[in-house]
């Protein structure tokens, strides 16, 4: 490359590999591949694990449903890491940035409505009695 | 722009480009991040706000579960063969599209045009398995406007399944897109944002099968 073309400014917005990046390792197809091969192979097996929670009696049965959801997040952390190729490289620091703040939204959203409803309910008369003080 | 004046004068940011520019993150450190990531880093909000409209979703089918207003509950209706083979599908589906991203990393169009058809196809039996299953929920007389339950259930699983269906619609433009245009750099770049969208989909039904469909079918007396 010519020292030219190294100065010109902006020259590199819209390329998309790095011209000076190959010093970092490139993983090769073959890698490429065995990485999917992995992500499916553990997405598959947690799949597996998860219909089976449902019916064994292996599990602390009151549990199920808390199993069931840390299965669940589980395999999420898979995809991501996997097939969405989540990862702590610095190119990556705001896409972590973004998903923390989603989680944090998500959490807040259903646990906070849950929490919420839950406290209604309980504050609530039962319907009918409801029903005969509106009459 | 033939003047050396010019073209020798850059800002001193970009004076040491070479070393830089192999730390560009993004982080004003080193220059503009590669394209590649600024495009995926938006559609990644994009997503992450998605994710948030369904998870006001799941808030509203956890709070209304037990609603069933003396109509059929979860663990009545839901067949865990049919979820179990969607799931599959699925799954085999964002599989068969991160292969298609190797193949377009590749340049490989017979490869990339094969795997985005599997990725297709089975995207199309999961939707096919989906609407059937929705239609046989209908004709027992479980539609959504039988109770709060099902209505919650309809809306939560069927946004997801006509997220699938535009999925699918997109990657139709992409199958097109590829055999005119080839490999052009903002061609990979909306394939790039289509495979986030696809495995994010997969994500979003991990959430459906594990918490709407597994912990439904539990008996009634374990859920909380």
């Amino acid at each position: 490359m010519s020292e030219h073309h190294d100065f010109e400014a902006g020259s590199y917005v819209g390329v998309d590999r790095v011209p000076s990046q190959p010093q970092r390792e490139e993983r090769t197809l073959k890698q490429e591949v065995l990485g999917y091969l992995v992500g499916l192979a553990l997405a598959a097996a947690l799949t597996i694990v998860s219909f089976w929670a449902v019916e064994t009696h292996e599990i602390y049965r009151p549990g199920a449903a808390v199993a069931l959801l840390v299965l669940a997040v589980a395999q999420m952390g898979i995809h991501l890491i996997f097939f969405l190729h989540i990862t702590t490289a610095p190119d990556n620091a705001n896409n972590i940035l973004a998903l923390a703040f989603g989680v944090l939204i998500v959490c807040l959203v259903v646990f906070g409505s849950l929490w919420v409803m839950s406290h209604l309910n309980h504050a609530m008369l039962p319907m009918d009695q409801l029903m005969q003080r509106q009459s | 722009m033939s003047t050396p004046a010019l073209r020798l004068a850059p800002h001193p940011s970009f004076a040491r480009s070479d070393l830089a520019q192999r730390e560009a993150s993004g982080h004003g450190i080193g220059g503009p991040a590669p394209k590649r990531i600024i495009v995926g880093y938006g559609f990644w909000i994009f997503l992450l706000s998605d994710v948030i409209m369904f998870s006001g979703f799941f808030a509203a089918y956890a709070v209304l579960f037990k609603n069933t207003a003396g109509g059929p509950s979860a663990h009545d209706l839901f067949d865990l063969r049919n979820t179990a083979v969607e799931t599959a599908c699925l799954l085999a589906s964002s599989f068969a599209c991160g292969m298609a991203s190797l193949a377009v990393g590749e340049r490989n169009l017979k490869w990339t045009q094969l795997a985005l058809l599997v990725t297709g196809l089975l995207g199309l039996a999961f939707i096919v398995l989906e609407i059937r299953e929705f239609a046989g929920f209908i004709a027992r007389g479980a539609g959504p406007s039988r109770s709060a339950f099902l209505s919650s259930f309809f809306t939560l699983v069927g946004c997801h399944g006509v997220h699938v269906s535009a999925g699918l619609l997109w990657l139709g433009t992409m199958i097109a897109q590829f055999y005119a245009k080839g490999f052009r750099q903002d061609i990979r770049h909306r394939f790039l944002c289509f495979s986030l969208f696809w495995h994010a989909l997969d994500i979003i039904w991990v959430a459906i099968f594990s918490l709407v469909y597994l912990v439904g079918t539990l008996p009634p007396e374990l859920l909380p």
